[in-house]
């Protein structure tokens, strides 16, 4: 994952779909308010699916991993070669790969129950946790801009400036104990916020497509890290060839919460408080009701007397603000001996999917959050005890975004009741045609 | 051919939206299927049509049962259907969109448009229509694009054709064509199904009428049916078609609009030097065919327009260049014409929409956190007083009917200290009981000392509401003329024909 390719190749895999420019929409009315509500329909039902459809589309991935759990076994494979002779031997052999697989995943994620003490046996939880920090935080910030009708892709490129920035306060400022850390926090959040408020900016003046100015601000912002880590003086650590930052002061370290020997580190509480206040935010706050407006309809919140403009900033600001603060907890709580342009470790991405599943719900994405976490820590033990190559948690995350994305398919198999919703669509179209006649 | 319903019933779930329905319609004959928003009429025509199957009941064409898979049995077995929302594809040619579905090719797979534009032109040779088959659909007006979907379903040989609400989008000169049309389909054979809630269409071409409530035939009805017997059918009480209101009780200040000029993105003048006054407790009506500078001029008044010029002063305050909030907070309420883009946010609550323009402060929102409790109380109350039928508060505003829709954006406009109302087309798409509710609610403002502006295409509201009608054309204005103003100098005035006595401004 440190290869320079990896923005690029994640971007397009979470890409496609979304970024085919919209022909009609360039013609008309203000940038800012776009009079082509096509995309943001579409963006809207993929990431407000119900809670019901989001367990149905891990029950489904987890189905859809044990099948190729079975068939990669070599147990199964051996089995399976005399089938019709003892087709309960194949049947024996399948039960025994999945269930080995996903008990060394339980191992590894909530609790190793072959360890020798209670502490030890606990300590995949944690480790879980710690995964799960980045994930629920930039979870939130992608979330808050989904909600408000962003398709932020840009989690990449707001956490490494904001690891940069962060992390640059961490090593070379000398603070006293507890002012520095929280000087560090805040820098790091304020980058994220400004990088994030960037791609609004020139949404909101420009009309360019948030999709494509986030994902071109990741590639700015990673040549842009891998500049300040190669050039001495800047980020780069003093006499070192590598690109690789010095390690953090020992002030700027965010404290452990559970002893030296636990990595899980203050920046999970720092989450959990974040949980709630994108929930106040999105939900119990005037500017969430506002940036929720303009997620939904950006016309009607026009006439209402919102300011679709500023709101797009804002709404980029605090998602950028959030994404900053995952990227911060990582230089400061984590990976303290110093990162390079690797930092971000696909988690500006992982956290699309943690917000998609979490519906753009904070509580949602809390949970989506942990479990993600969870599939992180637990992947390694997987792969480790059971031979069971790591890829499969990634097919397994993936394919939650499939079925999230496609929640008539998980619908029809859970029979669940579709949403008694109705389109808005039949007014736009009414609109469109007579805006043309007015145009003659 | 004779179409025959018998006993369709079509429920979902604990709804039944349509109850035992028979119906007849022979060929040669128009027939008026009139309800009210919600009655069950698109539900009963999607069953006929295969987009649904019926849970009992039978559909016969020339007394033979059919069963239909989907629309493509129900074309193949000679049924058409004009939806309300065209199905055609913007960026195609008429001749292509006629031929989707049915393409006939030439060898190695190239598609023979040169026979679909033959087919379009003969069929609209037959009825007159002036259509170029080349023309791409998105450049048509509304009226054109409507005519080809009329030759699409006439190119697959329909000998039943049903129109859903298609006057819905129809300015009145081309409603007129349509009916003209509809007649000229009838005397060549066709059963027409004609699906409306507007009485005056229906009294113009029906053979027959069947009046749908909540699902069930509640009574036919003859075409020489008064207004009032069908809406009172309709509805299932009786209705006041006429707005009571008395004499203005005119008042210092108000409105005054000079020079004021709208241009498009493109510099195309929308509203052209348009200057008029609106005293406090008058009910100005801007009447006009649609597309005229009407919506344009209304939204300049609400601060949506961009590039306005002249000047909009309300009680004394200059409005031109301030933003939406500022106009807001000035006292104007504004009823968009089209309220599902632009007055509702679909998927939010009752109640988050009654205060959606309310995010600035108390008493909905203190230190920038919403009053939740303060909001639900308001909405109970507006609720109530509105009489917006819903399940609770809590519904998302976009599981309303039309007309109850309508209720939640007259109620949080009229609920704010109003100091103008803009209102447009404040009934369009509403059923009949909504409408006698928000004429009465616009009145009463008018009464309670608020200027009051109504934009309107329809000639029965402008003459029902206004105290005066100024009409406009091509964004300007042929006149302000007294709401007592004979029909026909009115239709010539919507035509760009300036009345020949002097105008009351």
């Amino acid at each position: 994952m440190s290869e320079p390719q990896h923005p690029a190749t994640d971007a397009t895999s979470v890409a496609p779909g979304v970024v085919a420019p919209d022909a009609g929409g360039d013609d008309a009315g203000p940038p800012a308010v776009a009079r082509d509500t096509r995309w943001n329909d579409a963006i809207a039902r993929v990431v407000s699916g119900g809670w019901a459809v989001s367990l149905g589309a891990v029950v489904l991935a987890v189905l859809a991993g044990s099948v190729m759990i079975a068939f990669t076994d070599e147990g199964v494979q051996e089995a399976s070669s005399y089938f019709f002779a003892r087709p309960g031997d194949t049947l024996a052999a399948i039960g025994q790969a999945v269930g080995g697989a996903y008990s060394a995943l339980f191992r590894g994620a909530v609790y190793n129950y072959t360890a020798d003490s209670f502490v030890q046996g606990i300590r995949p939880l944690t480790q879980s946790l710690t995964y799960a920090t980045p994930l629920i935080v930039a979870g939130l910030g992608l979330a808050i801009a989904f909600r408000s009708g962003l398709f932020n892709i840009g989690g990449q490129g707001q956490m490494l400036i904001s690891a940069a920035a962060a992390g640059w306060v961490g090593f070379a400022f000398d603070l006293p104990v507890g002012l520095h850390v929280v000087v560090a926090l805040v820098a790091g959040v304020a980058a994220g916020a400004l990088w994030g408020a960037l791609a609004g900016l020139l949404k909101a003046t420009t009309g360019a497509h948030e999709v494509i100015v986030t994902i071109m601000l990741n590639y700015v912002a990673f040549y842009l890290l891998s500049y300040l880590l190669a050039t001495p003086g800047l980020l780069q650590a003093p006499g070192s060839a590598n690109p690789k930052t010095p390690p953090m002061a020992e002030t700027a370290l965010l404290p452990r919460l559970l002893g030296p020997s636990f990595r899980l580190h203050l920046g999970f509480l720092l989450a959990l408080a974040a949980v709630f206040l994108a929930w106040w935010l999105l939900e119990r706050s005037s500017l969430g009701f506002s940036l929720r407006a303009v997620g939904e309809n950006p016309h009607a919140a026009r006439v209402a007397g919102i300011d679709v403009s500023r709101s797009t900033v804002l709404a980029m600001l605090v998602s950028g603000a959030l994404v900053g603060l995952a990227g911060s907890t990582q230089v400061l709580g984590l990976i303290t001996t110093g990162f390079s342009y690797d930092i971000d470790a696909g988690i500006g991405f992982d956290a699309i999917t943690v917000a998609l599943l979490g519906s753009s719900n904070p509580v949602g994405v809390l949970f989506a959050g942990l479990l993600f976490g969870g599939f992180k820590a637990g992947g390694s033990v997987m792969q480790a005890s059971e031979g069971i190559p790591i890829e499969i948690v990634l097919v397994v995350q993936s394919l939650i975004v499939l079925f999230i994305a496609a929640p008539p398919l998980v619908r029809a198999v859970f029979r669940l009741p579709q949403p008694g919703r109705r389109t808005p669509a039949k007014g736009r179209r009414l609109g469109a045609a007579r805006r043309q006649e007015v145009q003659r | 051919m004779k179409l025959e319903l018998r006993g369709i019933t079509k429920r979902f779930g604990a709804l039944v939206a349509n109850d035992h329905i028979d119906l007849t319609v022979e060929p040669g004959e128009i027939h008026c299927l009139l309800g009210e928003n919600g009655a069950g009429k698109s539900t009963l025509m999607n069953v006929l049509y295969g987009l649904y199957q019926a849970d009992e009941g039978e559909i016969l064409l020339d007394d033979e049962v059919q069963h239909f898979a989907g629309p493509g049995d129900a074309m193949t077995a000679g049924i058409g259907m004009v939806h309300q929302h065209f199905m055609l594809i913007p960026v195609f040619t008429v001749a292509e969109n006629v031929m989707l579905g049915h393409e006939q090719t030439r060898a190695g797979g190239r598609l023979d448009l040169e026979s679909a534009r033959t087919r379009v032109r003969e069929i609209a040779d037959r009825f007159g229509f002036h259509v170029d088959p080349d023309a791409v659909v998105e450049d048509l007006p509304v009226g054109v694009q409507q005519r080809v979907e009329i030759i699409k379903a006439l190119s697959r040989d329909a000998k039943v054709l049903v129109f859903d609400e298609p006057t819905a989008v129809l300015t009145p000169q081309e409603t007129d064509e349509l009916m003209g049309i509809m007649r000229q389909l009838k005397e060549g054979g066709a059963a027409i199904v004609f699906i409306t809630h507007k009485l005056r269409e229906v009294r113009a071409v029906a053979d027959r009428i069947t009046v749908v409530r909540r699902g069930a035939i509640v009574g036919e009805a003859e075409p020489t049916a008064t207004d009032a017997q069908l809406a009172s059918l309709m509805v299932g009480r009786p209705v006041e078609l006429v707005v009571h209101k008395d004499a203005p009780r005119l008042a210092e200040g108000g409105l005054s609009v000079r020079n004021l000029q709208v241009t498009d993105a493109r510099g195309a003048v929308l509203v052209d030097d348009v200057s008029f006054e609106v005293p406090s407790g008058e009910i100005l009506v801007v009447a006009g065919v649609q597309g005229n500078g009407q919506t344009e001029l209304a939204e300049a008044l609400a601060g949506l327009q961009d590039r306005v010029t002249g000047s909009i002063r309300l009680d004394g305050t200059e409005l031109v260049g301030r933003t939406v909030r500022q106009v807001l907070d000035a006292g104007v309420g504004y009823v968009p014409e089209d309220r599902n883009e632009d007055g509702l946010v679909g998927s939010f609550t009752v109640a988050e929409n009654l205060v959606l323009d309310r995010t600035n402060g108390r008493p909905f929102v203190r230190a920038g956190a919403l009053q939740l409790r303060a909001r639900d109380a308001f909405a109970r109350e507006k609720v109530e007083e509105y009489d917006i039928r819903t399940q609770g508060i809590g519904s998302p505003v976009g599981r309303l009917s039309g007309g109850n829709q309508q209720k939640v954006v007259v109620a949080r406009e009229l609920s704010r200290d109003l100091r103008l109302l803009v209102a447009a087309q404040p009934t369009r798409g509403v059923d009949v009981g909504s409408i006698e509710f928000i004429h009465k609610r616009v009145v009463e403002t008018r009464d309670a000392g608020v200027p009051v502006i109504v934009v309107a295409t329809e000639l029965d509201e402008a003459v029902a509401l206004a105290d005066r009608i100024l009409v406009m054309y091509r964004g300007r204005v042929v006149g302000i003329v007294p709401s007592d103003t004979p029909r026909d100098v009115l239709g010539l005035m919507m035509a760009g024909v300036a009345p020949t006595e002097g105008e009351a401004a």
